[in-house]
């Protein structure tokens, strides 16, 4: 590849490397026509990248249609002889697909909630507010992100045992409902932001919550959404909190359900591709018709 | 306590500082209000969090019975875990496991350089297709790579088999499935660290390129003196994130390898190994202990990264 490129300034550069060249294009705001050369390979590579991402999920979906023996033939069956739509059904047959699917939403939305309500009020509080012990307090939540979650998961358990939870949704959820990160992403949220509407707000006679709620809530969306979008992703996909507190397969959200689906040596591959597929679609839709809000969201916030 | 500041630096390159500021201009207090908007909170961190810590840290010096109650044992489960040479086989395979998805975040340079040029259609696809695995449930993708790494019909030993290879029984094999589980944990965690980089590429701003571009700089040249130098606390976060979630694996060992697969003793990750002996053998007394040293190694490992910044961290 020898084209050469007229850059804006009359310097001419000679893109002999595919990746040099695409470096170069990181630049904005190039006034040259578009690098023909360079966008090529950049599509080039990214296509094959993309589709050895996209190859796991795209052989899923074709061994979900395909039969046991065709899964395990030697030499690849590509293509199904005849595309197997039962399998779908008979993952209701092998799992309680329908109970687990309720726990996997309902521990997703009460936990999504209860963050969301519980992490900005104490992180505004944090932000904005002054009471005695608040630094205090704040450093003792903030030191749990750096405690990794097996060190409280043994006696997590013995306080939910404690209550009688084990197994019950109640349970599974407990924990999650509050975050330290949450608390310290509203924190850190609610100090970006700028002070002369309080004032004002507080000047006409507000009290602290219709401030928190009428103005400042409003104001943090963005964040929310992120702290939404980290919570839903983490509650859904989450392994092993729920494997530890519930033990029956219907009390389970499809998360450990699946985990607890396979059999070692005597899998039936179809059912098992069809149910793992169905456990996360939802999130993996709601992903695509989200996903600006998403990629933006976590790449702004930085923060997983 | 320290741990809150240096969480704070975690805050990546391309937010905008923190800038703190102090509740109002005179040093008012706000009475009861205060309470009633962290109270809630701060109960449940208490029962959930704070109190399991400092049980934890409790239990690791005591043994229990079979049918409960623990007694107190002094450092004998430390003395047992430091003489286990399944902790060193459990902490010398996570950290292959890191070693491995850490190879992923110069690829993911690469590719977040290649999505951030101007002009490029399709972007918003690929960034979507790359991005996928990262919100993907690992115990459902982990289904699916178990029949891609099968060692009698997998569709990777056919591929290979065209170049010669006899492929492995990748997920039956000690060596090869901490390798297997690494390549999903790369394919699972690369989309995130792309979206960092691209976030921090950005970033840069474009007059530097073009200062250099009339210095005489090559492409090349500006990548190294221009891209990397300013990419560098981006990379930072993403390492440090990568690290800390590498040494957390257990959902993808878990999933992809089964949990009665023979090969597990030798193929387990920190917390596998906690898992294994706190909830399977119920030994949770031992299990205290190996969550302290897990707790440890992560709090050491993430001072080194700090520590080693300063030398090629670009911070200004």
């Amino acid at each position: 590849m020898t084209d050469t490129i007229t850059a804006p300034r009359g310097t001419t550069t000679r893109a002999t490397d595919s990746r040099v060249t695409a470096r170069t294009t990181t630049v904005k705001k190039r006034k040259s026509p578009r690098r023909g050369g360079s966008h090529t390979i950049a599509h080039i590579v990214l296509g094959v990248g993309g589709l050895l991402m996209a190859f796991p999920f795209i052989w899923q979906i074709l061994m979900s249609l395909s039969t046991n023996a065709e899964v395990q033939s030697v030499v690849p069956t590509f293509w199904p002889a005849e595309l197997q739509w039962q399998n779908f059904a008979e993952v209701f047959n092998r799992m309680p697909f329908l109970a687990q699917l309720k726990t996997s939403v309902l521990i997703t939305v009460i936990r999504g909630a209860a963050q969301i309500v519980l992490c900005t009020m104490a992180g505004y509080a944090f932000a904005r507010m002054r009471f005695r012990g608040r630094a205090f307090l704040l450093a003792i939540t903030l030191s749990i992100l750096m405690v990794p979650s097996q060190v409280y998961l043994i006696s997590q358990y013995q306080v939910v045992q404690g209550f009688g939870w084990l197994n019950t949704l109640a349970g599974i959820v407990a924990p999650g409902l509050f975050s330290a990160f949450g608390t310290f992403l509203m924190r850190t949220a609610f100090l970006n932001m700028p002070q002369e509407l309080e004032e004002a707000a507080r000047i006409d006679g507000a009290n602290p919550w219709q401030i928190f709620w009428k103005i400042m809530l409003p104001l943090a969306r963005p964040s929310i959404n992120v702290l939404a979008i980290t919570t839903v992703l983490w509650s859904w996909n989450e392994l092993l909190w729920p494997l530890v507190v519930s033990t029956y397969s219907d009390t389970m959200p499809l998360s450990a359900g699946l985990a607890t689906l396979v059999g070692d040596k005597t899998t039936d591959y179809p059912v098992v591709m069809a149910a793992s597929l169905m456990a996360m679609a939802p999130v993996l839709i709601l992903f695509i018709v989200l996903q600006r809000k998403v990629i933006d969201g976590l790449a702004s916030s930085g923060l997983k | 306590m320290t741990n809150s500041t240096t969480r704070t630096r975690l805050v990546p390159p391309n937010a905008a500082a923190p800038r703190v500021r102090r509740g109002g201009a005179a040093a008012r207090r706000d009475g009861f209000w205060p309470w009633l908007f962290v109270l809630p909170l701060l109960s449940g961190i208490g029962v959930f969090y704070l109190w399991p810590i400092a049980q934890t840290a409790y239990f690791s010096f005591t043994e229990w019975g079979v049918f409960g109650g623990a007694t107190w044992t002094g450092i004998a489960n430390y003395t047992r875990l430091f003489a286990d040479p399944q902790l060193y086989s459990a902490l010398g395979n996570t950290l292959l496991y890191t070693a491995i998805v850490l190879l992923g975040i110069p690829i993911a340079v690469y590719i977040a350089s290649l999505l951030n040029m101007p002009g490029l259609r399709f972007a918003s696809f690929y960034r979507v297709l790359f991005f996928l695995p990262y919100v993907a449930m690992p115990t459902a993708v982990a289904m699916v790579w178990r029949i891609i790494f099968n060692g009698d019909f997998g569709i990777l030993n056919y591929v290979l088999s065209f170049v010669g290879i006899d492929g492995p029984y990748w997920t039956s094999t000690p060596g090869f499935a901490m390798f297997a589980v690494a390549i999903v944990g790369l394919w699972s965690s690369f989309g995130f660290s792309m979206i960092i980089l691209g976030a921090g590429l950005k970033n840069i701003p474009p007059e530097l390129y073009e200062a250099a571009e009339l210095d005489g700089a090559t492409p090349w040249r500006r990548f190294r003196s221009v891209t990397v130098p300013l990419l560098t606390p981006s990379i930072f976060f993403v390492m440090i994130i990568t690290i800390i979630s590498s040494f957390q694996l257990f959902d993808l060992l878990y999933a992809l390898l089964g949990s009665t697969n023979p090969i597990l003793p030798k193929s387990m990750s920190l917390v596998y190994f906690f898992y294994s002996q706190g909830f399977v053998s119920n030994d949770k007394g031992y299990a205290a202990a190996i969550a302290m040293v897990i707790f440890v190694i992560i709090g050491i490992v993430t001072l080194l990264q700090f520590r080693l910044q300063k030398r090629w961290v670009n911070n200004d």
